[in-house]
């Protein structure tokens, strides 16, 4: 069900886009064949696939501890989660290709570097505690990114990401539960939870809901002035619900309580009670935090999107043999015995044509 | 007479059942081991539905061996938990086939080792489903409708990679000549086997051979590809003699919990 | 870069029946390049938590549509004919349209 543009003349086009932002205004939302704006589906677009793109890079982190998940009942948990991940990155390519472009084009633009995941998972899973750090805080502060978008103005996206946020919801309490047996555990296994979630506390605070894009967030004016006007454009159009800024209080203020209970300390001193503004201060994400964070041009920036492509390029012959095998046989049947007499023959001709022994 | 403080000799019981403590205890490492195996796809598979699928798959192998061992921990009588089983073992006590144990290769060798397992997986678990202890009966039931979806989706790609490309149909024989040697050791029998098929405690896997195989070639021969006939037929790994490669798996496996004594997860 | 690129060359829709009672519901799509592979895809996509009953997949490029933007005549509304709702109607008891249950 591929969105098919259409050309407009000018004159409808006013009347297209105040049927539009009617739609928008009245909370109602924007489907597929949809006459939208270009911005707005540029916006999507780009929004969408780099939230695929994180889910399918945000893979490799934790999936590089399933083999060594110490018991049998984690192992089954962090399968479940990683496979869910998969999920994701499926929901939300689907739902980008309600806007017209091709799966396949956003993964090449991924595996080129034109575009890019989201920059948390640019830091490595070094111990068996950061599957259950980066479960806890990102996918915490994803959830927390994530539930207003489950009211988003694109139906297709919305809808992928209620499904999303059923699942992720799994995601949050099963890292928590695998932090709080480590912190009652022995005091090696603390010790590891702690250095777990003093590396993944920046990442997940500070690029897991974007740059600053306020004042009060820490930005100065200019950039807040630049951020307020992206975020707005993106608000408008119910795209987005509220700020970076916004989202980002929320969640530390939830984390906090929870780190609590937990007995682990969040590395950043200047957090705490606010009575005054009734939220946690702490320390602002400006932009040389922002910066510090991101670790661009490190090992694992490289190596996340290399593993991504390796995968693609060593699996390239398998997904030729599924497209040659459905032109052969049509996408809607599977061969009958009689087809497979005349295959076996046209396969071994093929083969010896190629100089290919077996 | 005889008094209390006669050393009682081991009855046909307790032999039974630390018989079948063995027996679950081979199952239960096949579907850990070749788990394991499968984990190691996540991320790098062809595609992200393949990513999915394959996990799918390990997923239910996990959930297998989980209840196998614990069951086999509880006919023993030693109450052994799961995690005992699989992290407290040296490689040299695991019991797996060495087919489940091989490592990696491409996508075809995986295909083709869920070709062999899967098949074979699916008659015994049926067979299981029939015996009068309940458990086993339950576990068979539940798992051969596991395994049966895996089987689906090892005939849909040994027919794709068959009858795909040159390139796919050359790499998929090569990945069934590499498997084939190991897959006999799945339809063993020896004592310990012996015994239980005797009591009727469990089905007897060897008459399953001949059915297995006819049902692989069917497949493999749709596939356009040919049912190998290997001289040779790899054993070792039911009496714990198993690949150099895998003692790296099992230390891979068991590095966080060995490094942390008593830790609890 | 890719010989052959990621995403197989059909998209199909998926639909399913999340219990008895209920008709099949569009739930997404997925890639395959075949409807037997598109089955497994979507029951290892769509049916991980709770048990469903039945799957559907249908090609994407089969489905076919209109829809308001299109301005064509199939949506002018049909609001105007208040005479195919019981509603416009005087009800069949004294309690009026709350207790008026044929069943």
């Amino acid at each position: 069900m591929s969105a098919q543009p259409t050309a407009t003349e000018p004159a409808a086009q006013d009347e297209l886009l105040a049927h539009f932002d009617g739609l928008i205004a009245s909370g109602a939302t924007i489907e597929p064949r949809d006459w939208m704006p270009e911005g707005y589906r540029r916006m999507l677009i780009r929004q969408i696939a780099q939230h695929a793109h994180s889910e399918i890079i945000g893979m490799q982190p934790e999936g590089a501890w399933l083999t060594r998940a110490p018991s049998l009942h984690r192992k089954s948990v962090l399968i479940a989660k990683v496979q869910d991940e998969a999920g994701h990155g499926m929901y939300l390519y689907s739902a980008a290709e309600t806007l017209g472009v091709d799966r396949a084009e956003l993964l090449d633009a991924l595996h080129q570097g034109r575009q890019r995941a989201s920059a948390t998972f640019n830091h490595p899973a070094l111990t068996w505690a950061d599957t259950g750090a980066i479960a806890w805080l990102t996918d915490g502060a994803a959830v927390v990114n994530q539930m207003p978008l489950c009211r988003t103005s694109y139906g297709p996206y919305a809808r992928a990401m209620r499904r999303v946020c059923q699942e992720e919801a799994f995601h949050v309490r099963q890292g928590y539960d695998l932090m709080r047996a480590l912190c009652e555990g022995s005091p090696e296994q603390k010790a590891m939870a702690q250095d777990a979630v003093n590396r993944w506390w920046l990442p997940a605070v500070a690029l897991m809901f974007g740059p600053p894009d306020t004042a009060a967030g820490g930005a100065d004016d200019r950039t807040a002035a630049l951020g307020a006007a992206v975020s707005r454009r993106a608000i408008t159009w119910g795209i987005k619900r509220h700020t970076n800024d916004e989202l980002r209080q929320r969640f530390v203020d939830s984390c906090v309580p929870q780190a609590e209970r937990l007995g682990l300390t969040l590395p950043d001193p200047a957090i705490r009670w606010n009575e005054e503004r009734g939220h946690y201060d702490f320390t602002p994400v400006d932009w040389d935090v922002y910066r510090a964070a991101l670790g661009e041009d490190t090992h694992w920036s490289r190596q996340r999107v290399a593993h991504r492509r390796g995968a693609h390029e060593d699996g390239a012959w398998v997904r030729e043999a599924s497209a040659a095998y459905a032109a052969r046989f049509g996408a809607d049947g599977s061969p009958s015995e009689a087809d497979t007499e005349a295959d076996v023959a046209a396969v071994e001709a093929a083969r010896d044509g190629a100089g290919e022994r077996v | 007479m005889t008094t209390s403080t006669d050393p009682a000799p081991p009855t046909e019981a307790v032999r039974a059942d630390a018989h079948l403590a063995v027996h679950l205890l081979r199952l239960g490492d096949d579907a850990l081991v070749l788990g394991q195996r499968l984990c190691q796809w996540i991320t790098r598979a062809p595609t992200i539905e393949e990513d999915m699928a394959l996990s799918n798959i390990a997923l239910d192998l996990i959930g297998h061996a989980r209840t196998l061992f614990t069951l086999s921990g509880h006919v023993d009588g030693t109450g052994r938990s799961e995690d005992e089983f699989a992290f407290t073992r040296s490689d040299r006590e695991f019991t797996n086939t060495l087919l489940s144990e091989l490592p990696g290769g491409d996508f075809a060798v995986t295909v083709s080792r869920q070709l062999a397992y899967t098949h074979y997986a699916v008659l015994y678990y049926e067979a299981l489903a029939g015996c009068a202890d309940v458990r086993l009966a339950a576990f068979g039931e539940r798992a051969a409708r596991e395994v049966a979806f895996h089987r689906m989706h090892a005939d849909n790609w040994t027919l794709r990679l068959g009858l795909g490309t040159p390139e796919s149909s050359r790499r998929m024989q090569r990945g069934l000549e590499r498997i084939w040697p190991y897959t006999a050791e799945l339809f063993d029998e020896d004592e310990v086997v012996d015994h239980l098929v005797e009591a009727g405690t469990v089905p007897s896997p060897a008459p399953l051979h001949s059915v297995w195989e006819r049902r692989v070639s069917e497949v493999v021969t749709r596939a356009g590809l040919t049912v190998p006939t290997p001289r040779w037929q790899a054993r070792g790994g039911r009496v714990g003699l198993h690949t150099e490669e895998f003692g790296p798996l099992i230390a891979e496996m068991q590095s966080v919990y060995r490094q942390f004594p008593g830790g609890r997860w | 870069m890719s010989r052959q690129r990621e995403g197989a060359p059909a998209s199909w829709e998926v639909f399913l029946r999340p219990r008895r009672g209920l008709a099949h519901q569009h739930v997404g799509s997925v890639r395959a390049a075949d409807a037997d592979t598109a089955l497994l895809r979507a029951r290892d996509l769509y049916t991980r938590r709770g048990d469903p009953l039945s799957l559907w997949v249908v090609r994407s490029d089969a489905v076919h549509a209109v829809s308001p933007d299109e301005r064509d005549p199939f949506f002018t509304g049909a609001r105007h004919k208040p005479y195919r709702y019981p509603e416009h109607f005087a009800p069949l008891t004294e309690k009026g349209p709350d207790g008026d249950h044929l069943d």
